[in-house]
């Protein structure tokens, strides 16, 4: 129970029910669509950039609470971050919860510390990663167009 | 007194090794039979004998081994005929499973058939398994596929099938019983109906056998596929009934040793039935294992495990009606040991995890059967399934965790 308690923290059932940036963004620079097939999450990742930055970040679709929570916290975080900080920040977040190797290039997780019970719970991992990665295939869109331009 | 008073669950329990487990500190409730069911002590050590004393390739050999092992994989064959009440033993037709029994009549029955405009016709409610080798098929012919619609209360809606079955109509090919739904299908109607048009039907019936009594000659099947793990039995084992004047006019679906009388690099005999499909070593102990759970099975008696599990059924579709913001996915009038549901509150993955911390082992996901989700407009959903060993406490159990994770969520 008490994995159980650090899994669903009161931050992580907060986010599922009070969803923050939870809408469509219309012609956004970058989107990206997800899916975790083994349990049906689907979400959406609508993103604009401003110089560099991330100017509006938001999400849409269904998913489980872990996968909901991870996607509205994820979208707090990134925020008027660069690119390069965004990145870092999956990458350190991807870490946490898949990798027992030590990485010192990792940043600080700040809130999104919250969701590193999940790593107990080796089937629910790619509920939390889902929105991330879709984030990543959004971001990656656009530096495609952009460097083929 | 009835079956249902005679019935002693704690005894088969007791069959059940894995049934004493604990997971999570908590004693296991396993309802996800429909997934995998567990095994009896019989099967496990059906299969340890062999290897223990008794196992050797089988066909081959004359030393007294190859003869022995031979005769324990025959006599599985033997069994399963008298399970499903099939004319012959060389109707029987070992496979690795549903999923490969059904491919086997799509490449093998189908495909040499049908041409472009010929039909197959399935339903809203199959198993992806019983989708996908027939559009594959389609693909490779050009005939076309066509499905059944079913009803809000999961039932399929037989109006339309008799609209949709006509003369382009090659094959029928439909679950007994659905696996997201719980819905027994009145396959025997839908059998008279295909063959008053001389259509074959081809019945999924991976979860019917464990919880209905079979009747292969009654029905008029032409093809019955099961599973082995399904039915107490191993993984890797199934079975392809197919009447024997069909399964001979087809071609083998592999080629290799054991499925020939002869060959030669100018021409091959094929072997008689049932070995013309089984090329290869098969699953010398998967067929054996499986001959053990059918013996299991018939010794308590299928009618009264369904009694069992109908009791239970009932049981939990009672309790469960009460959960404020739970629905029943699947409230057919016929349904046969399974309860699909889904929460307002809760997302089916995060019930997964919750009951798992109970000890409670349920199913969450599309089942294989995204037409059905997609029908109910749900993305997922929970799966409680119930096998011959479960009780009326574990449905209290499956209950009272239901109700903790609403309070945790809510
Ligand atoms: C209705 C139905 N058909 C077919 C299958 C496929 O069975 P197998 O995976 O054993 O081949 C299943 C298994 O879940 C099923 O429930
Ligand atoms: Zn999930």
């Amino acid at each position: 129970m008490d994995n159980l308690r650090e899994l669903y923290q009161e931050v992580i059932l907060d986010h599922n029910k009070n969803k923050r940036n939870y809408r469509k963004i219309d012609n956004p620079d970058g989107f990206a669509h997800g899916v975790n097939p083994l349990c049906g999450d689907q979400i959406d990742v609508y993103l604009n950039l401003r110089d560099g930055v991330v100017a509006d970040v938001s999400f849409d679709g269904h998913g489980c609470a872990i996968c909901t929570s991870s996607a509205s916290m994820m979208t707090v975080a990134l925020k008027g971050k660069t690119e390069a900080d965004a990145q870092a920040l999956f990458e350190s977040f991807h870490h946490a919860l898949t990798d027992d190797e030590p990485h010192p290039e990792d940043v600080p997780l700040g809130k999104l510390n919250v969701l590193t019970g999940v790593k107990e719970f080796p089937v629910r991992v790619k509920c939390a990663t889902l929105a991330w990665h879709t984030f990543d295939a959004a971001l990656k869109k656009i530096q495609g167009e952009i460097s083929t331009e | 007194m009835n079956n249902v008073a005679q019935y002693d669950v704690e005894s088969i329990r007791n069959d059940f090794p894995i049934l004493g487990e604990k997971i999570h500190g908590r004693p296991l409730v396993y309802l996800d039979n429909a997934a995998s069911s567990q095994h009896p002590a019989q099967v496990i050590n059906a299969i340890k004998e062999l290897y223990e004393s008794g196992y050797s390739n089988i066909h081959r050999g004359v030393h007294q081994l190859s003869q022995d092992a031979t005769k324990a994989y025959e006599n599985a064959r033997a069994t399963v005929r008298g399970f499903i009440h099939a004319d012959c033993i060389h109707e029987i037709v070992f496979t690795s499973g549903t999923t490969e029994s059904i491919n086997l009549v799509a490449q093998s029955y189908a495909r040499p058939l049908l041409k472009k405009g010929d039909e197959i016709l399935i339903t809203h409610m199959e198993h992806h398994s019983n989708i996908v080798p027939w559009q594959m098929v389609c693909e490779q012919t050009g005939a076309e596929l066509k499905v059944v619609p079913i009803s809000d209360r999961g039932e399929l809606e037989l109006d339309c099938f008799s609209e949709l079955l006509c003369e382009r109509t090659k094959l029928v090919a439909v679950g007994h019983v659905s696996n997201a739904l719980g819905t027994v299908n009145p396959i025997k109607r839908i059998i008279d109906m295909a063959h008053a048009l001389n259509v074959p039907v081809l019945v999924d019936g991976a979860q019917a056998v464990p919880h209905i009594p079979v009747n292969v000659q009654d029905l008029d099947c032409d093809f019955y596929a099961f599973s082995g793990h399904k039915l107490y039995g191993p993984t890797g084992i199934g079975v392809l009934y197919g009447k024997e004047n069909i399964l001979s006019k087809m071609p083998p679906y592999k080629g290799g040793g054991d499925m020939i009388l002869s060959v030669s690099f100018e021409k091959t005999e094929y072997n008689a039935l049932p070995y013309k499909f089984e090329a290869g070593t098969p699953n010398i102990a998967g067929a054996i294992g499986l001959g053990a759970a059918i013996e299991y099975v018939q010794n308590i008696g299928l009618g009264a495990i369904a009694a069992h599990e109908h009791g239970l059924l009932e049981y939990a579709t009672s309790k469960l009606r009460q959960i404020d913001g739970l629905r029943i996915i699947g409230e057919a009038e016929q349904k046969a040991g399974l309860v699909s549901f889904v929460l307002d509150q809760v997302h089916p993955h995060d019930i997964g995890t919750m009951l798992d911390m109970e000890g409670v082992a349920i199913r969450t996901g599309h089942h294989c059967a995204q037409p059905v989700m997609e029908y109910f407009k749900v993305p997922a959903t929970a799966r409680a399934s119930f096998a011959m060993y479960n009780t009326f406490e574990e449905i209290d159990v499956l209950a009272e965790s239901i109700n903790k994770t609403i309070g945790m969520f809510s």
